[in-house]
């Protein structure tokens, strides 16, 4: 018997008794409404289940972060086969927090092998040759595969539905990284431009008949003139009071659009916005007076994916502009500006940085990035209410932001189909993904602070690796 | 001028409640720097714990309502306190000496984390609460309208009376609120000095979280009826106002909760009620813009 085996048991008691705090009340008792009063039944039986797979959870990962490899395997291998047994747990839900207990005890015990195996092989010759030739690749073949997409025979409704969305976050975490990633500036309100973009939209094409082509810089610059108003007098204050004020902004702007009922038809919200056309072909079976379909222009059979295809190609378009801009941008004085703001903003102004101007235009650029993304999604969607603008959008993609990797553009797209995506597919989930999506927030800070892909190419080199350098 | 009393009231009531919240915020702010995201979910939790208490005192048959109070707000503080102690250890102390905006990313995170896992485990719709404390007391009463207060927001300001001088002599007097403000002014020296830096912190959300439980309680004796997301209004606007009463200062939690309070339920009273909450986010900004420091606190100097 090891002499560390007590210790590592009053550990997990000690975890298990304050779950066990947490949850007597709030999972061990549920209320009902009744009519008149509440009432309520217990599940103790549930919680106990959770606080026992809890106990041998917190004690197989102290096992395997003692290098007691074996007996943690054994453990977390035991947990997941009685996760997946046909054993009748109270509810499914226990069935699958228990196989996840053993899924991660597993985890743990294999990572240091994992670890210590890519890292010797990422420093091997042909390990940096093979990660060089991928992050310049991987990018490319990620392009192709989103252009190929419609073409390929996956491209069923439900998936060009998916994609579209997934898309619409990629865009909105390419112009929130220009914000949060490369200006430092954390905005929780960012879903406020989103709003104006695609009331923009909405509110010109049905009462003023204007087409989506021509709204679309309008409600970029109609969000851009908001993010100027809005961010002028704020951007002064630091990080977290920034924060907390955006986050009132985006309040302030939701409460208005709710409550300006004469303007935004408030929560009944605005219905029948037109789609985009090309060329001022429409995508509908029948065409409106003066215009004709896609179909008749190309003289094939009306399909109903025609509509979404376009679509995809629309955002893909929007999304490969926010991502060719910012990469563009990151090499002009503004961008290195940005990006040195976000380092050392007392360095910056002793170098003659106007802090105040330069956050005022990534906050504003950014902003008419949401602006595009917003009349894009009324478009998509022809109806828009309050409803899809509530901070906690904000809050998703600035977790795709952060997830990602600030300031890495392929991170994002890789968060956006992990967060968007995963919960798609794995509808049972639904009603867990948020508290997934917030521990998912709260592990990355703690164990990967730098986000999944961490790595990021510095946009300027103090020693330029060839020729004579006068940056 | 009834209806003047009245509103005043009722704002005084509301205002002790969003101050009692925002002595969490400003504690946590004045030791670790930090905006506690998440303490408007602890305060949502306090409320929920409160209402399971109070059921489960029914279901015991504990008929007296001063003693099923009594029990309901100890049981409370007790248990929403190793909420706050629990998310400290878990989400913020971890990440001590990563880059600023980390912990409160972490803190959304906890706070989303929070507020689902209490609709899952309760369910999405509203929970009545049903009244504890019925009954009340006329001032006076003019032109038709009677002034009242109930006995209700009378036990309302006396609780907060009560732990608001309680916690100003914990903060002043105590060898506890001596290595508080040791930390809050320099950590550093202060673990020099022998302060246990992470047990003190730790104590700190202990003490904020359990006085949201009692806010929780309190609100949910007021409004009668709780729901899982009423910490993110709430929550917001207790930030609000220990931002106004100038932030990591105690009596400027109190007098900016008092502030928040009134300009809440005037605002409601004589203008527009749709827009109420519109004035408060207002207010944040104008302060935040042009006096950060707050109504009570020190003005920051940025050292490099």
């Amino acid at each position: 018997m090891d002499a560390r085996l007590p210790r590592m048991l009053k550990d997990a008691a000690v975890t298990a008794l304050v779950s066990l705090a947490l949850g007597i009340f709030i999972v061990g008792f549920r209320t009902y409404d009744i009519g008149k009063g509440l009432t309520f039944d217990y599940q103790l039986v549930d919680l106990g289940i959770a606080i026992v797979t809890i106990f041998f959870g917190r004690l197989g990962l102290l096992l395997a972060s003692t290098g007691l490899k074996w007996p943690a395997f054994a453990l977390g291998v035991a947990l997941g086969a009685i996760g997946a047994s046909p054993l009748k747990l109270p509810s499914g839900f226990l069935h699958w927090f228990v196989v996840f207990a053993g899924i991660i005890i597993i985890l743990r015990t294999i990572w240091p092998w994992v670890d210590e195996t890519t890292s010797r092989a990422n420093r091997s010759p042909t390990g940096v040759r093979a990660g060089h030739v991928a992050a310049k690749w991987f990018g490319a073949a990620l392009l192709v595969a989103a252009v190929v997409l419609p073409l390929t025979p996956f491209a069923d409704q439900q998936m060009m539905d998916l994609a579209v969305l997934i898309l619409t976050y990629v865009m909105l975490g390419w112009g929130l990284n220009i914000v949060v990633g490369l200006a430092g500036l954390l905005d929780l309100g960012y879903v406020a431009f989103y709003a104006v973009g695609a009331y923009s939209y909405a509110l010109l094409s049905t009462q003023y008949g204007l087409g989506f082509w021509t709204v679309l810089p309008l409600a970029g610059m109609m969000a851009a003139t908001f993010g100027l108003v809005l961010g002028f007098p704020v951007l002064r204050l630091r990080g977290d009071y920034l924060a907390i004020v955006t986050m009132g902004f985006g309040e302030i702007i939701r409460l208005v659009i709710l409550n300006w009922v004469d303007l935004t038809n408030g929560p009944a919200g605005i219905g029948s916005i037109p789609g985009p056309t090309l060329f001022g072909a429409v995508f509908a079976e029948t065409a409106p007076a003066g215009h004709r379909t896609f179909a008749e222009m190309m003289g094939i059979p009306f399909n109903s994916n025609q509509r979404l295809i376009f679509l995809y190609y629309v955002i893909l378009f929007l999304a490969l502009v926010t991502n060719f801009f910012t990469q563009r941008v990151r090499r002009l004085p503004v961008g290195r500006a940005w990006e040195a703001l976000r380092e050392d903003e007392t360095a910056c102004r002793a170098l003659g940085i106007n802090p105040t101007n330069t956050k005022l235009t990534a906050f504003a650029v950014g902003a008419m990035f949401a602006g595009f993304a917003g009349s894009f999604f009324a478009a998509k969607q022809r109806f828009i209410s309050p409803e899809s603008f509530t901070f906690i959008e904000s809050a998703i993609i600035l977790a795709i932001v952060v997830l990602g990797g600030m300031g890495s553009q392929i991170g994002v797209v890789l968060a956006a189909v992990l967060l968007i995506g995963m919960p798609e597919w794995f509808r049972d989930l639904g009603a867990y993904r948020m508290v997934v999506f917030g521990l998912a927030m709260v592990l990355i800070m703690v164990f990967r602070p730098r986000g999944l892909v961490s790595h990021r190419e510095p946009s300027l080199r103090l020693h330029p690796v060839h020729r004579r350098g006068s940056a | 001028m009834a209806y003047f009393s009245q509103q005043l009231i009722n704002a005084v009531t509301l205002g002790a409640i969003y101050g009692l919240i925002a002595i969490g915020y400003t504690m946590v702010y004045g030791i670790i720097g930090m905006i506690n995201f998440a303490h408007g979910d602890i305060f949502m939790i306090g409320a929920f714990i409160s209402l399971i208490g109070f059921l489960i005192c029914a279901a015991l048959g504990i008929s007296s309502a001063p003693l099923a109070i009594l029990l309901v707000l100890l049981m409370a503080m007790a248990f929403t306190a190793v909420y706050g102690w629990a998310i400290e250890r878990v989400a913020y102390r971890p990440l001590r000496g990563s880059f600023r905006l980390a912990p409160l990313i972490s803190a959304i995170g906890v706070s989303i984390l929070l507020e689902n896992y209490v609709q899952l485990a309760q369910g999405a719709r509203p929970k009545p609460g049903g009244s504890i404390v019925s009954g009340g007391y006329t001032l006076f009463t003019s032109d038709g309208f009677g002034v009242r207060v109930t006995w209700l927001q009378i036990i309302i300001v006396v609780v907060t009376v009560v732990l608001m001088a309680g916690f100003t002599w914990v903060i002043s007097s105590t060898s506890l609120g001596r290595r508080q403000r040791a930390c809050e002014q320099d950590m550093k020296m202060a673990s020099l000095l022998g302060v246990n830096v992470d047990r003190t912190i730790s104590l700190t959300f202990v003490m904020g979280a359990a006085l949201a439980a009692v806010a929780g309680m309190l609100f949910l004796m007021y409004y009668g009826v709780v729901d899982f997301f009423i910490g993110f209004l709430a929550g917001i606007k207790a930030f609000t106002a220990a931002v106004l009463g100038g932030i990591g200062s105690l009596p400027g939690a109190m007098l900016g909760g008092l502030a928040i309070g009134l300009i809440e339920v005037f605002w409601a009273g004589y203008f527009s009620s749709e827009y109420k909450d519109v004035a408060v986010f207002a207010i944040l900004v104008l302060v935040l813009i042009f006096r950060p420091s707050g109504l009570l606190g020190k003005p920051e100097i940025e050292k490099v």
